[in-house]
């Protein structure tokens, strides 16, 4: 048995796991009928605890597409592929993810279990909600189907539920029509956080949309930020070069980060003058232009590693969602995060659609995500947000979470119970646990 | 469109050389002893890469099945590569005569088997690539993997005259001896990072060794020195060490 170490994006906690591998679906049978204790792990891109445990069984080789209906926009893969490869292959034929993260390097497995939401949430729903069906393979290695309308109990607690019910093994979900590979965007700055909730209000029939925030922003420009809109562009968008090969796709080049920054490198003067230029950039209140897909979706993932800026130490992020009417709730928090002087580089804004789910994340509100480099006195403070969310009726996104405690989960999630009854049901022995399931007390520890 | 065989498909390393090989716009034929475990294969290579692929069953130890089996593919390869391989804990092989042979009958009669077939085709033809996945196992034997370093010495060698006796037949031979690679079968040791490649470095260095006609292959550069010293030890010095 080999033990190594292992972490998720925000590189805290870092643990020792025995990681197996598997490249078809027999050999996940046998690994599940040779391991008492795992948990499944794809791509590693939830920022916590999520995928960690001292078992793990890593999807990433088991990554075979099985379908594509070019005519119907209907993908079906194996759980393991990550959405830059489905790009790779749906994008020149016309049709894109009908969901997408901030980031394609996560698995479509990852996708359903963290039930990830893009900035068309306001318009498509989560990923979950693209989903036609998929097959699970339970802790005994049988293989069940569901689906919205088959054995829908199991589907409804595996997107979000975080790979408590099993390993997913087969998805077929359904894919967005585009006519170009580019994106018509709209950039306009917003003073502070009430033009930001009306603009908000004021664009949203647009399909994407995102806010980045300055929190560490006080006095009359508190909040300000700049908006971020988005729509597939059309033929008759592009100019005659791009119109050549109107479904590109994107040349790669990447740059990777070397290595992890000394943590003094960030702090309130460093992050403060970051923000500055990054809000200052453009000069004009409202920028148009025609950009690729990567850039508007993906602008982090041209940096590999850039988790490293962040320190040997890691980072937590932290996300929450707070319903519509508690607009107070966000102005709260955002003071109480600038007047800690603590935020990151980049904090999210974005107003969710309604949804019904069972323990996503998503649900009809603000929520916002800012990282936070571990240091002392972090996860007190946390703590204390926590308690202003939960006060507000919001809660916390799961895939991002390190350290939340077990009652903030049952406080923010209103099925909490239901889920565990479910997961109870499917995984009997809690074959399937992390050690964020043990940290909630879902499963025991 | 060219065709490349490949034999044995289940490996990281098999599906790594498909997946090379279809990028290269080849068809791919994947030939499997167990074709009901390796079918997820076949949408998935003609999906991304837009080839053909077809799954054939093979079994490396059913030697008599071997002609029936090259006579049933069509078209022809215009490469093939060798995959395939058995290692198992060398102190239980050489108490269980069972794994013995298997080991010898999988990495050297069963290639050898399936490989003359080929060349004689190939020959007639007076075209095609043979590549032949060994091992640095084979380069000298020792006290912990002699049963399978020896069968790989003798695949090995056997590539080495098939390549020596296809020259003047236009079929060219490439010997790959891959060193570590991480794989399913590496994942529970914990193998040395710079000595260690990808199952897409080895791929990659099989695409290329096809493309520009290498005879012998070491994926990782520093492997072809370090076999040379292991080569150079004298056998008494040699016979006293735990390699």
């Amino acid at each position: 048995m080999m033990r190594k170490k292992i972490a998720n994006w925000g590189n805290y906690p870092v643990m020792e796991s025995d990681e197996k591998s598997f490249s078809f679906t027999d050999q996940l049978t046998k690994l599940l009928q040779e391991n008492d204790s795992m948990i499944a792990r794809g791509n590693g891109r939830c920022y916590g605890d999520a995928s960690l445990a001292a078992n793990t069984i890593s999807t990433l080789k088991y990554d075979k597409i099985l379908a594509f209906d070019t005519a119907k926009g209907i993908f079906e893969c194996e759980s393991g592929i990550t959405l830059d490869k489905v790009l790779e292959v749906i994008v020149p034929q016309g049709w894109f993810l009908p969901v997408t993260p901030g980031t394609k390097f996560i698995t479509v497995g990852g996708a359903i279990a963290s039930d990830v939401h893009g900035k068309n949430h306001h318009v498509d729903g989560a990923f979950s909600n693209h989903v036609l069906e998929m097959d699970l393979m339970l802790y005994d290695g049988t293989i069940i189907t569901c689906s919205p309308f088959l054995n829908t109990d199991l589907f409804q607690a595996t997107c979000g539920g975080m790979g408590l019910t099993g390993v997913i093994t087969r998805t077929k979900f359904d894919l967005k029509k585009i006519a170009t590979s580019y994106i018509r965007q709209k950039k306009i700055k917003a003073g502070n956080l009430q033009e930001i909730i009306e603009l908000f209000e004021e664009y949203k029939q647009y399909t994407y949309s995102v806010a980045w925030i300055d929190c560490l922003k006080k006095g009359k420009s508190f909040g300000r930020s700049i908006l971020m809109l988005g729509e597939h562009a059309e033929m008759e968008d592009l100019n005659e070069r791009q119109k050549n090969d109107p479904l590109a796709l994107p040349k790669k080049k990447l740059i990777t980060f070397p290595f992890n920054l000394p943590s003094w490198v960030l702090n309130e003067f460093s992050i403060k003058a970051f923000n500055f230029l990054f809000y200052n950039k453009n000069r004009s209140r409202e920028v148009n232009n025609l950009v690729g897909y990567e850039p508007f979706f993906y602008p982090l993932d041209a940096i590999l590693h850039w988790n490293r800026g962040y320190g040997k130490n890691g980072f937590v992020q932290y996300q929450f969602v707070l319903p519509l009417e508690s607009k107070a709730g966000l102005a709260e928090i955002l003071h109480r995060i600038s007047d800690k002087g603590l935020g990151s580089f980049l904090a999210v804004l974005k107003v969710f659609g309604k949804q019904e789910s069972l323990v996503s994340f998503p649900m009809e509100g603000y929520t916002l995500a800012l990282d936070f480099p571990v240091r002392k006195g972090l996860f007190e403070f946390l703590d204390e947000l926590d308690g202003v969310v939960l006060k507000y009726g919001g809660r916390l996104y799961l895939s991002k979470d390190a350290r939340m405690k077990p009652e903030v989960f049952r406080g923010g999630y209103p099925h909490a119970g239901e889920f565990e009854t479910i997961v109870k049901k499917f995984n009997p022995h809690f074959k399937f646990n992390s050690v964020q399931s043990d940290r909630l007390h879902i499963t025991p520890q | 469109m060219a065709t490349v065989l490949i034999l044995g498909a289940s490996s990281d390393m098999a599906i790594a050389i498909a997946r090379k090989f279809a990028e290269e716009k080849y068809d791919v034929q994947l030939a499997a002893r167990r074709t009901e475990e390796v079918s997820a294969l076949q949408p998935d290579l003609s999906i991304r890469y837009n080839i053909r692929c077809t799954i054939h069953h093979f079994d490396a130890e059913a030697f008599s099945t071997h002609e029936d089996f090259y006579e049933s593919l069509q078209p022809k390869p215009d490469v093939a590569i060798t995959v395939f391989g058995y290692m198992n804990d060398n102190e239980k092989v050489i108490q269980d005569q069972k794994e013995t042979l298997r080991t010898i009958f999988v990495n050297y009669a069963g290639a050898v088997s399936i490989l003359n077939i080929i060349a004689l085709d190939f020959a007639t033809r007076k075209q095609g690539t043979i590549v032949g996945i060994s091992s640095v196992a084979g380069e000298r034997g020792r006290q912990s993997n002699y049963i399978y370093g020896s069968s790989k010495a003798g695949f090995t060698a056997y590539l080495s005259g098939l390549r020596n006796r296809m020259y003047r037949e236009g079929v060219h031979v490439v010997t790959v001896l891959p060193g570590f690679v991480y794989t399913r079968m590496t994942e529970h040791l914990q193998l040395p990072p710079l000595l260690t490649a990808q199952p897409g470095d080895v791929a990659k260095a099989v695409w290329q060794a096809v493309r520009n006609k290498k005879n012998v292959i070491y994926v990782k550069w520093f492997w072809r020195w370090i076999m040379c010293i292991i080569r150079w030890i004298p056998e008494p010095i040699f016979k006293k060490k735990k390699l």
